[in-house]
């Protein structure tokens, strides 16, 4: 394994890049933000390890669009009643996995740690995010994204994006 | 009855209709104790999972009754049994997975190994080892098997008993409660996956919560904020004869504006200001011949089978103490789904469970209550919608059905106990 191409150092960029603002944008409650960094025509889903291992495709979230997205969005902020909270996401180093002259394969290690209203800290959840990037267009864009969570319980409720 | 409750709740309405359940119910750990002894291990079946978890011979999945760990396995004869997961000899847990498949029950610290069953089938040096050490003469095997448990499987739903003289399951739960199962475990299943949700509050929150359908369109703002809730639509709370288990149902009605608005006025709940970018996520398909979109069936004491829309899903609930409990979500669907009823399951799946748009403030409402009623001695709650008696109703302004479990709990386990 010789040194990486400035080819696969870029791809190593755009991919970690966009994962960072993908967790500045949630952390920072930029939520409306957020879908813009999917494709139109897309996937997100949050799935427990249990059932991912087990080849089971129940996910906690799954949306096959950038509207759902939105739909989510909107809900939380117009709908959904849950306790106050914040994220932070604690990324890890992302690794490319494949590519071609289009999309970007690569997954990144997370944990999110999520502080409510009584000032404790928790770590809320963590495991890997399975990327596709598609890296051809104006700006980097998620074609999917999906959070395997090893915390097999989620604690009180998951309403904001992973 | 004048008591002590009323000079503590100064103004508290004193008419004779409504129940006043305790507080103290849900944060004093006597009652939890008493509630481990007399219900999940006393006169009653508790639920443990679905046959379809454990489909083939040595399939096993750890799972709870209340707070005591057990298991549930499939024998090689095909039928399903419960033990609890403690070995016989020193008491360590003899599985230490969630789930999986094994010829017997082998406990790790020293090889006491069980059939299927639950039978002590093997103890390493039983006998010695070289004429030295070895179990007593009269060491009878067939006197240290698994705890086992009477266990019985309606329609593929498998609950079990520590209760010898507890009425046989069906009788337990009742024509009603049978009937439902029934309904929804019509034909072979397949496992969806799990979810599981951690809820910082007392269990009977929860018990209380998913028999109030009073809360439903008040609480859970999804559909009234995309303009998707209707108020006409129809529905009924049912209760079997003891009064436990709760059936809700509502029947979809045609859209009529007029008539929500009426209902809501400018309230927060009614808003059709928003609509959803992707309608996708309610494209369902209608499975039953009866027209109904919506079942919560509560199954004292531990149990809830839902229907919502196409999401079909078994909630148990686990206990971790007064101020904490696990619902285990298992969404399931039928052997038969074609491609898009399966497509159809999954997405919406993001209705319901700890992340559902349209029941993740559940969680929110007990433990809600649960800050708020911590210390408290002898206040009580006040519930009288409908009519505040254990009674049916044919509408869902009622919580009548919360009453009937109060009813039952209070036979069970009093309210009686004095404040720790
Ligand atoms: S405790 Fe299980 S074999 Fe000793
Ligand atoms: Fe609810």
């Amino acid at each position: 394994m010789g040194l990486p191409s400035l080819e696969q150092m870029q791809l190593q960029h755009v991919a970690a890049q966009l994962n960072a603002l993908h967790a500045e944008l949630i952390d920072d409650d930029r939520l409306e933000e957020w879908p813009d960094l999917f494709e139109e025509k897309c996937r997100y889903s949050v799935i427990s390890a249990e059932n991912h291992n087990r080849s089971l495709n129940l996910a906690a979230v799954f949306c096959d669009s950038r509207g759902m997205l939105v739909d989510r969005i909107v809900s939380l902020r117009r709908a959904n009643i849950f306790p106050a909270h914040a994220y932070r996401h604690i990324l890890g180093p992302t690794r490319v996995v494949s590519s071609n002259e289009q999309i970007v394969s690569a997954q990144t290690n997370y944990v999110v740690l999520m502080t409510r209203n009584d000032g404790q800290t928790s770590i809320y959840n963590s495991g890997k995010y399975i990327d596709a990037i598609d890296f051809s267009g104006d700006a980097p864009r998620f074609v999917s994204k999906t959070a395997i969570f090893d915390t097999h319980l989620i604690d009180t409720m998951m309403v904001r994006p992973i | 009855m004048a008591t002590a409750q009323q000079t503590d709740n100064v103004k508290q309405d004193t008419s004779a209709a409504g129940c006043r359940v305790p507080y103290r119910v849900f944060t004093d750990r006597q009652y939890y104790e008493r509630e481990q002894e007399n219900i999940f291990k006393g006169e009653c079946w508790s639920f443990v999972g679905l046959e379809a978890e454990v489909p083939q011979a040595g399939d096993f999945k750890s799972t709870f009754v209340g707070e005591t760990p057990v298991i549930l396995t499939r024998d090689s004869d095909g039928g399903v049994h419960v033990v609890v997961n403690r070995c016989a000899h020193r008491g360590a847990l003899v599985c230490r997975e969630v789930r999986g498949n094994r010829a017997s029950l082998e406990c790790v610290y020293h090889q006491w190994a069980y059939d299927l069953k639950g039978n002590l089938i093997g103890v390493p040096f039983r006998r010695g080892l070289k004429g030295q050490g070895g179990m007593p003469g009269d060491f009878d095997m067939s006197q240290h098997n698994l705890r086992q448990l009477r266990t019985e499987s309606v329609g593929g739903l498998v609950f079990a008993s520590f209760s010898e003289t507890v009425e046989s399951c069906r009788d337990f739960l009742g024509p009603i409660v049978v009937e439902q199962i029934g309904r929804i475990m019509c034909k072979p299943i397949t496992v969806l996956g799990d979810q599981r949700q951690r809820i910082h509050g007392n269990w009977k929150l929860y018990a209380e919560n998913t028999r109030d359908p009073y809360h439903a369109s008040l609480l859970h703002l999804f559909h009234n904020t995309f303009g998707l809730y209707r108020s006409t639509q129809t529905g009924k709370a049912l209760m079997d004869s003891s009064k436990r288990h709760s059936l809700l149902y509502s029947i979809a009605a045609s859209n009529d504006d007029a008539a929500d608005k009426q209902a809501y006025g400018d309230s927060r709940t009614f808003d059709t200001e928003f609509k959803l970018q992707d309608m996708s996520l309610l494209k369902g398909r209608q499975e039953f011949d009866d027209n109904i979109t919506l079942v919560i069936l509560a199954v004292y004491p531990n149990l809830v089978l839902q229907q919502i829309q196409n999401t079909l899903a078994v909630r148990q609930t686990v206990t971790y103490g007064p101020d904490e409990f696990e619902l285990v979500w298992t969404h399931f669907g039928y052997q038969d789904d074609d491609e898009e009823m399966q497509a159809i399951r999954l997405k919406q799946a993001n209705l319901i469970g700890p992340a559902g748009l349209i029941s993740m403030e559940d969680g929110e409402a007990v433990e809600i209550v649960q800050n708020a009623i911590v210390g408290e001695e002898r206040a009580t709650s006040y519930i009288a919608m409908g009519g505040g008696r254990a009674e049916d109703a044919d509408h869902l302004v009622t919580e009548g059905a919360i009453i009937g479990f109060w009813d039952n709990y209070r036979e069970m386990v009093g309210f009686d106990l004095e404040p720790a």
